[in-house]
């Protein structure tokens, strides 16, 4: 093959948007046919929409690197205002027009409150900043389960707009490989070289000339923004939602899979949110061990990357090593064979 | 003006619990640089190991249960310290923070597997012995006085420490630069290990206070006041002592004035909104001293 094209075809990123294909080729012809279990096949939507807060959440986590701890409150904010919307069109619209409508709206919404978060996020860095996202977290937590429009601390019922797996199945598919298509594209463009200039070196970049005030902002409603349309498709597989549900620990949970799948790596994300979301439905009786995990992974994950000590572990022990030095065995048995 | 002045002491009641976590807080951020999330979870462990010794039998005198949650919170803190902490002292501090909230969410969730999600009585009969004090219409709490006073005095005590002690002296000059403080000859490691030992002294003092106060801990218990004392150091200034101390009682007023005369239901979102406020208007706090950036 042309050496170009084989670059292009099959480049990393190339390969990360394959394995989305053909993962959600797979289980759409599994679920259409009827061979998917109905576990598997109620778990679809939410490991989708996993999916999506991941590698958004990726964006900030992995390529400004900056932690936000308030993922989950965006999600929210697109989800309450997304199903609104879904459910006012409800008589008038099919879900094909309807959903599309209410997953931009609950988009736009939910970027509008990123940007707004984004804004102290000029001004603030590290671990004030990560305070800062948590703050406005509970702040919007609050305020939507105050506020009438969303059914107060009862929830919402979205009974009426409720739709099952197999109808939600190609939104999802959709807006996962949108994300993953954006995100890869971003990374690899002038914009994402900006900003993991401005992670890098935040003054050394503004003296090149990059603006970081534009930069940064365009990360929080980017994420926001993915992040709300995977809420409006999450509220339209559940019958209620409560606001209480996106706290803290649901922003966490997102954490945890963007750290596991490794920071700035878009197909480390998508194979950690489906791990990590299938992992505890198959394996029910451990549920109780699922965030004590969850907190061991964050931890251990940390010290192996970060830690000179235990990078050197890790490196000796790594699956590419483990790979390479595979391959250098069967191509020297190769070499000898030929000699 | 009974109702206000009743308001005013049960803010001041929050307060002092708020101060006690914040001096915590403030001591750790202030020396070690890093955020440490599990400060509240430590809370949580040291009440939790009041309620456990008080039940091994019904005699146990409460100096004793006080002294083991002491002991018990000093050694986590250390520990903590020296598995998760120490081997990142160079990472980035995203790597730090990321690992500080996987330790607390750990320690909530042993809690919640060791002691179970439901609620458990903190009991201690030595808060018993302490009689409320009613002026006229106005009710103050025994142990909102003591919890006042304690604060105050280790506030004091703390102040002096960093001022006249060596030790103290070698935390000003980790705090300040860890590489010359090496060079001067200073320990980095053992500083620091003294300076979570500390905090998670004042985490067991503050479990005491907390459980006397609120009488019901749970395995999350720690975490939403961590979080509030942590912005009360904020508020206050990190790294300022007495900061914390005025920052915790603002933040307690705040709190309990918004919940009698705004809403209980925006309380916690009020309390948010100014930790917003405060860190985007003046991220050095009250009494903080600006540190510019260097390049």
């Amino acid at each position: 093959m042309n050496n170009s094209l084989k670059k292009k075809f099959m480049s990393r990123d190339a390969v990360t948007l394959y394995l989305v294909v053909v993962l959600f080729v797979a289980v759409a012809v599994m679920m259409y046919t009827g061979n998917l279990s109905r576990q598997i096949t109620n778990m679809t939507v939410s490991v989708g929409c996993y999916i999506v807060l991941a590698v958004s959440l990726n964006l900030v986590v992995g390529l400004l690197g900056e932690l936000s701890l308030g993922h989950a409150g965006f999600m929210s904010v697109g989800l309450f205002s997304g199903c609104l919307v879904s459910i006012a069109l409800n008589d008038v619209l099919p879900l094909v027009i309807r959903l599309p409508i209410s997953m931009v709206v609950g988009g736009a919404a939910a970027a509008v409150v990123g940007f707004l978060v984004g804004l102290p996020a000029l001004r603030l860095r590290g671990d004030y900043l990560a305070i800062v996202t948590l703050g406005c977290g509970e702040i919007i937590k609050n305020v939507i389960t105050n506020l009438k429009i969303t059914g107060g601390a009862l929830g919402l019922n979205t009974r009426s707009i409720y739709s099952r797996p197999i109808q939600l199945l190609p939104y999802v598919g959709v807006l996962v490989l949108i994300t993953v298509v954006v995100m890869m594209n971003l990374k690899q463009s002038r914009h994402g070289r900006a900003i993991t200039a401005i992670r890098d070196n935040r003054i050394a970049a503004e003296a090149t000339g990059i603006n970081v005030t534009y930069y940064k902002l365009m990360v929080f409603v980017l994420a926001a923004f993915f992040a709300g349309m995977a809420g409006v498709v999450y509220g339209h597989a559940l019958a209620n939602v409560k606001a209480v549900t996106f706290d803290y620990n649901m922003s966490i949970e997102i954490l945890v899979i963007v750290v596991l799948g490794g920071m700035g790596s878009v197909r480390g994300s998508v194979i950690a949110a489906i791990l990590l979301q299938a992992l505890p439905e198959l394996l029910r009786e451990f549920s109780d061990y699922r965030m004590l995990l969850y907190s061991i992974l964050l931890i251990v994950i940390m010290l192996l990357n970060s830690s000179p000590k235990f990078a050197e572990l890790k490196g000796r022990w790594s699956i590419k090593n483990v790979i390479a030095h595979f391959k250098k065995n069967k191509s020297g048995v190769a070499a000898g064979k030929e000699a | 003006m009974t109702a206000f002045i009743q308001t005013l002491v049960s803010g001041l009641s929050l307060g002092s619990i708020y101060a006690l976590i914040a001096l915590g807080y403030t001591m750790v951020y202030g020396i070690a640089k890093m955020l440490n999330f599990a400060h509240g979870d430590v809370i949580m462990v040291g009440a939790y190991s009041v309620i456990t010794t008080v039940s091994l039998s019904a005699n146990v005198p409460s100096v004793v249960a006080i002294l083991v949650s002491v002991v018990v919170c000093v050694v986590l803190g250390v520990t903590i310290e020296f598995l998760a902490y120490r081997p990142l002292r160079k990472a980035p501090s995203l790597a730090v923070l990321i690992t500080a909230i996987g330790v607390s969410y750990l320690l909530q969730n042993i809690a919640l597997l060791w002691f179970g999600s439901e609620q458990k009585a903190f009991h201690l009969a030595l808060f018993d012995r302490i009689k409320p004090i009613v002026i006229g219409e106005v009710y103050i709490n025994g142990i909102t006085l003591i919890t006042l006073v304690t604060t105050v005095v280790i506030m004091i005590a703390l102040t002096l420490f960093i001022n006249l002690t060596k030790m103290g002296k070698a935390m000003r000059a980790v705090s300040e630069d860890k590489e010359a403080a090496e060079l001067m000859g200073i320990s980095v490691n053992k500083t620091i290990t003294v300076t979570f030992a500390t905090g998670s002294f004042l985490a067991a003092i503050a479990a005491v206070f907390y459980g006397g106060a609120y009488t019901m801990i749970k395995p999350t218990t720690g975490s939403m006041p961590g979080i509030k004392a942590f912005t009360a150091a904020v508020f206050g200034g990190i790294g300022s002592i007495p900061g914390a101390m005025l920052g915790g009682i603002m933040l307690g007023l705040i709190e309990q004035f918004s919940k009698a005369y705004i809403s209980t239901l925006w309380a916690d979102a009020i309390v948010f909104v100014v930790l917003v406020l405060v860190l985007v208007v003046r991220p050095t706090g009250l009494l903080g001293k600006k540190i510019s950036e260097k390049v």
